[in-house]
């Protein structure tokens, strides 16, 4: 399914996977995660901590909004009353209320299902965070706000970040590296790198760069879009 | 300690408030019942009042009280033998793909073997005592638990395995946090179920088996003819499975699924 693939992710670095659906991104990410183990080659990761974030929220339906965000501190042996602060001190940034944390998942928006998995994530100090398509099921308002935390638990804690999705204007938002995949097999068909910091990134930059982004031949080719008049 | 029971009265008294439609439907039997009886005689069908004044005649006498508690000993050891062995290994057999597959035809010759049967083992093996009624009730609930466990685990979803396998859970916080809330689910009904089944299984081994228990006061009672004290024993049998699965087993379900409710409801 996926041929000659190197890739490296380097310490507090965002790298983006784009690519067209069935590509094999997830299985990539999976492989990364090591969720999946590869059938030939080999996966080395000096991270100590990943987390990963899914498309879904994936929530644990019968914990409190609470317990899920501090699964991950759970699993790390820290004692519940610890975890709990953490957990709601996390969650407040995230924008959840008391309200919210008491809750089942099941009784919370999409949005604050998308929120405490972000939450849940974070909150176990990932070296390495995955992201599986994680934002690409939420309308532009909602999307902006996480970029936005993502961004700020980044700078506090140096994380690196591997994502996958499919939107161009994502991977320019957030990304140092952009890889792009083609499918059958799939494989990285072509590199950018994004020299301008995160934060000096705004909408019209962002805009902008996703536009010029489109228009290269190797993007056109992997995404099955039709070469440009001229170009 | 206090506060734990404190919730139990609460929650069975919130069960049995809800529970108006079901009154008034038992009532409408009561009826029915009552008039059957009055048209066939008290030789065929004896009222409603009549079996229960035999009930409490039987109570008063101190006759009732005892064949009670040895019928209840001998349904809820066998009861609970196969909820413990069959939660364990039905969970056990969830997990692994192989051991469903191996367990499924065993399952299905013991879900087909007819009570009866093992019945007439199980005289041979344990001969008249205990162990013939308890056997038969472990053996016959056995299958119903076991498939609750093992279907519990199976359809337990592969995205939330993911989440655990990537946070690291260990293997007991899987089991606690992320297997057995779900098989819970699947668990109650099979258990509740099985219930039932122990109640009707532990008097029927002792009509045949035994000297002692609402199964052999029943034998007693169709030899003497006495129908209204058979209907007395019967109506006892039904009240106390009742009773357990009603204060017992329901709110304790609904206290373990409260998730469920707050989840549909709140949003």
């Amino acid at each position: 399914m996926l041929e000659d693939i190197a890739l490296n992710v380097g310490e507090g670095e965002a790298v983006a996977l784009v690519g067209p659906s069935g590509c094999g991104k997830t299985t990539l990410l999976n492989l990364a995660a090591g969720l999946l183990t590869p059938w030939e080659g080999s996966i080395a990761s000096s991270f100590a901590r990943p987390a990963m974030m899914f498309q879904q929220p994936r929530l644990l339906p019968w914990k409190r909004t609470l317990a899920n965000i501090g699964l991950g501190l759970k699993a790390c042996g820290v004692a519940r009353a610890e975890r709990d602060r953490q957990a709601a001190g996390l969650a407040a940034r995230m924008g959840l209320t008391a309200d919210d944390l008491a809750k089942y998942p099941g009784a919370l928006s999409g949005g604050m299902q998308s929120r405490a998995a972000l939450a849940r994530a974070f909150a176990v100090s990932p070296d390495l965070l995955l992201l599986d398509e994680a934002f690409s099921a939420l309308d532009i308002g909602l999307k902006s706000e996480l970029y936005a935390l993502l961004a700020g638990e980044r700078t506090a804690h140096g994380s690196a970040v591997l994502m996958i999705t499919h939107d161009l204007m994502e991977a320019v938002r957030l990304a140092d590296r952009i890889l792009v995949m083609s499918g059958s097999p799939g494989r990285i068909v072509a590199e950018h790198r994004v020299d301008t910091p995160v934060a000096a990134r705004d909408e019209a930059w962002v805009f902008a760069r996703t536009a010029e982004f489109i228009r290269w031949p190797d993007i056109r080719a992997a995404f099955a879009l039709p070469p440009l008049e001229g170009a | 300690m206090k506060r734990a029971a404190g919730d139990w009265l609460t929650a069975s008294g919130h069960y049995l408030w809800s529970g108006w439609g079901s009154l008034a439907s038992l009532g409408i039997f009561l009826a029915i019942w009552e008039l059957t009886a009055q048209q066939l005689g008290p030789l065929i069908l004896p009222t409603p009042i009549e079996a229960l004044g035999t009930l409490h005649g039987l109570f008063a006498s101190g006759a009732a009280g005892p064949e009670i508690a040895v019928t209840a000993r001998r349904a809820l050891a066998g009861f609970g033998l196969s909820v413990g062995v069959g939660s364990l290994l039905g969970l056990a057999a969830g997990v692994s793909m192989t051991a469903s597959m191996m367990a499924r035809p065993i399952i299905t010759v013991l879900v087909g073997m007819p009570p009866i049967a093992w019945l007439i083992l199980a005289l041979l093996w344990f001969g008249a005592g205990d162990g013939t009624p308890i056997f038969t009730v472990f053996i016959a609930c056995f299958p119903i638990i076991f498939v609750g466990a093992m279907q519990g685990t199976r359809t337990l979803d592969g995205q939330l395995k993911e989440v655990a396998r990537m946070f690291g859970l260990s293997t007991w916080m899987k089991l606690t946090d992320v297997y057995l809330p779900h098989v819970v689910s699947y668990l109650f009904p099979a258990w509740i179920s099985a219930l039932g089944m122990s109640w009707k299984i532990v008097v029927m081994a002792e009509l045949l088996s035994t000297e002692d228990g609402i199964g052999a006061a029943l034998a007693v009672s169709r030899s003497h003819l006495d129908t209204a004290a058979s209907m007395a024993w019967i109506v006892a049998l039904v009240g106390t499975l009742l009773a357990i699965e009603y204060l017992l087993l329901e709110p304790l379900k609904r206290r373990v699924e409260s998730w469920r409710e707050f989840a549909s409801s709140s949003n």
